[in-house]
């Protein structure tokens, strides 16, 4: 330590950066406009994968029975709900939970309006989700007309957790049939639901009553302690028909996610948005740092008539780059943090600030600025020493 | 302070010379655009030695500055430093030869994000084995040598045109250097800082046994050389004794002379 304390020498990159400082801070924020539209753009993507499965995390279930015309959550085909009966053959399976799942038009109780909103049916006494505190209030479902409201659904479709809250009955039509909210749920939306609704079987069939009979959209399966998922799908294959296929729960998640990233434009379209944020930001570097080794030409000139090898300056230019990267992704992920918030608040979307986020932005500026350093390197050959003289 | 600086050096015994020129040719330019610069120039110069390179402006001195500097390939003839041939030399043995020789421009040339110490440290920071502190204290050291103790901290647009140059100087001096190469050191001075900054380069040729090659139009500094050469048209046309080259005939162009450069 004390070696490296001896051997260093005058921060010149640090120097020659900061010696104007409102060019330092006119680069600090084109590169930190750069980072930030690539973290809006990653987060929105990956937001919308993760909010594509919001409700699938929440199931409990180990295995997952659909259609295999099933294309994602926005266009679920039903199967044969005797499958189910089948699977509980396997010595694994514990239990096993029909889900009728469809998007139906809620209307706004206040403004009258229409929007969709994902409907679940279920049987109240079975298991759905994870969280305990839904088999509590599931029981409210056994009358007929009742549903449980999530609670986290875009505003849209009205002040229904406040009025519930309240203590007013609170009515409204969903597909053209009266529905009373019985009590509340957090779910979540995704990019294909705004809000989500829970009801129980009966009341799903009420309202859709084109359902075919004895058709489910989703087959939740749970296996004994101790089964390897896997293991337990292969089997299952092997014995059910081809008119269902059989998903581990990440398997299940990974299935939706797929959907967006690569059977819509979405993914690529963000990904896309990110990419333009880092073709920006290395024309901002570039600029700036062509423009600090053009204004420093005389100074390297000198440096390397004393003696300085080229390689010394090439270094303080890509110190400069590293400077630019450190100092412009630090506001960055700052301003990345509240502009989720932001999001989130007004979206409801799942974004949050990841590690894996941070470290590929911080990546990608760092790629950005040293590669443009690398480009602006390329002007320091115009250092003649024999022209100060 | 300067005597203490150079008192930690011996001057070794050694005679042979650290330049040598042979026929050495030099042009800018090709085919109908040549413009032949340097012609068949000889010279030899020897450790501890200072000569006083004059003549008119556009004659050459500067170009011979720069390949006796290895700033240039050379193209014809021969161009030996400290024993080693510029003919035919790659860029990394040039850069390499530049860490031995000393540069003051007639352009201080410092950097202008650096305060005057670290300018000086950049020159320091060129000598192996040397720490970080005692490069600092070196570079403190040059300083003071050229009167610059009260201005360690200030950046070059803070200093006077003749300050800066005595910064240049330092920096110079700093990476203790084995040949000196000054183009007008003392065109920017006043005539007391500029017979100090001439006085501390003879102490540093006397001492350190460090040629001196200085481009000058100065002839209140003759009295330091130990030879006088003047250039016309590219040719060396003799050397000898300042006093007998600079006839009084030609002090009235010196003024002129020195604008341009």
């Amino acid at each position: 330590m004390s070696g490296f304390w001896q051997r260093r020498r005058i921060p010149l990159a640090w120097l020659l950066l900061t010696r104007q400082p409102a060019r330092l801070a006119v680069a600090l924020a084109g590169i930190a406009f750069a980072g930030i539209l690539m973290f809006m753009q990653l987060g929105f993507r990956d937001g919308l994968f993760d909010a594509s499965v919001t409700v699938h995390k929440l199931f409990d279930a180990d295995l997952v029975l659909m259609s295999p015309r099933t294309m994602s959550s926005i266009g679920m085909a039903g199967f044969p709900r005797r499958r189910l009966v089948q699977v509980m053959a396997d010595p694994a399976v514990v239990g096993t939970t029909p889900v009728h799942w469809n998007l139906m038009l809620w209307r706004n109780p206040e403004t009258r309006r229409t929007r969709s909103i994902l409907t679940i049916g279920f049987e109240p006494g079975d298991p759905l989700f994870t969280d305990p505190s839904l088999r509590a209030k599931a029981h409210v479902l056994n009358q007929q007309g009742r549903v449980l409201f999530d609670e986290l659904s875009r505003p849209e479709f009205g002040p229904i957790a406040s009025w519930f809250r309240q203590g007013r009955t609170v009515e409204t039509e969903v597909a053209g049939k009266r529905v009373r909210v019985a009590g509340l749920v957090a779910l979540g939306p995704s990019f294909g639901a705004d809000g989500n609704m829970l009801t129980s079987r009966e009341t799903f069939l009420r309202l859709m009553p084109n359902t075919p009979p004895g058709s489910i959209e989703l087959g939740l399966i749970r296996l004994q302690n101790g089964s390897d998922p896997l293991l337990v799908a292969e089997r299952l294959r092997q014995t059910l028909p081809d008119d269902v296929a059989i998903y581990t729960k990440q398997g299940f998640e990974e299935f939706e996610k797929n959907y967006w990233r690569s059977s819509t434009a979405i993914g690529f379209i963000f990904t896309l948005g990110a990419a333009m944020g880092f073709i920006v930001g290395c024309v901002i570097v570039y600029q700036i740092l062509y423009s600090d080794v053009s204004d420093h030409l005389p100074e390297y000139a000198t440096l390397m008539a004393m003696g300085y090898r080229l390689i010394n300056l090439l270094g303080v230019v890509a110190r400069e780059g590293l400077l630019l990267a450190v100092l412009g992704y630090l506001p960055a992920w700052f301003a990345g943090q509240g502009l989720y918030a932001l999001v989130r608040s007004g979206t409801k979307l799942p974004v949050y600030m990841n590690n894996e986020r941070s470290l590929l932005v911080f990546a990608l500026i760092l790629a950005m600025c040293m590669g443009s350093a690398a480009m602006a390197m390329r002007k320091l050959g115009d250092a003649d020493p024999a022209e100060i003289f | 302070m300067f005597s203490t600086l150079l008192a930690t050096h011996t001057p070794p015994a050694a005679v042979e010379p650290c330049v040598q020129l042979r026929q050495l040719n030099h042009w800018y330019g090709s085919g109908s655009n040549r413009r032949q610069v340097l012609q068949g120039v000889d010279l030899s110069i020897n450790p501890g030695e200072v000569v006083l390179l004059t003549g008119p402006s556009g004659c050459g001195k500067t170009t011979l500055l720069t390949l006796v500097g290895a700033l240039r390939q050379v193209m014809a003839g021969s161009v030996r430093v400290f024993g080693v041939e510029l003919q035919g030399s790659t860029r990394g043995q040039r850069q390499q030869l530049r860490r031995s020789i000393g540069m003051i421009f007639q352009g201080h040339n410092l950097l202008r994000c650096l305060s005057a110490e670290q300018n000086v440290q950049m020159g320091a920071d060129l000598l192996p084995d040397l720490g970080y502190r005692a490069r600092r204290d070196l570079a403190r050291q040059w300083l003071r040598a050229v009167g610059l103790e009260d201005h360690l901290g200030k950046l070059p647009h803070d200093l006077s045109g003749g300050q800066k140059q005595r910064v240049a100087i330092a920096r110079a001096l700093a990476a203790e250097p084995r040949l000196l190469l000054a183009d007008e050191p003392t065109a920017a001075l006043d005539s007391r800082t500029g017979r100090e900054v001439v006085d501390l380069l003879k102490g540093l040729a006397r001492n350190q046994n460090c040629a001196v090659l200085m481009v000058t139009h100065d002839p209140r500094i003759l009295d330091i050389a130990d030879r006088v050469v003047r250039m016309e048209d590219g040719q060396l046309m003799d050397s000898g004794q300042g006093e007998r080259l600079w006839g009084a005939d030609r002090l009235p162009d010196t003024g002129r002379e020195a604008a341009e450069g």
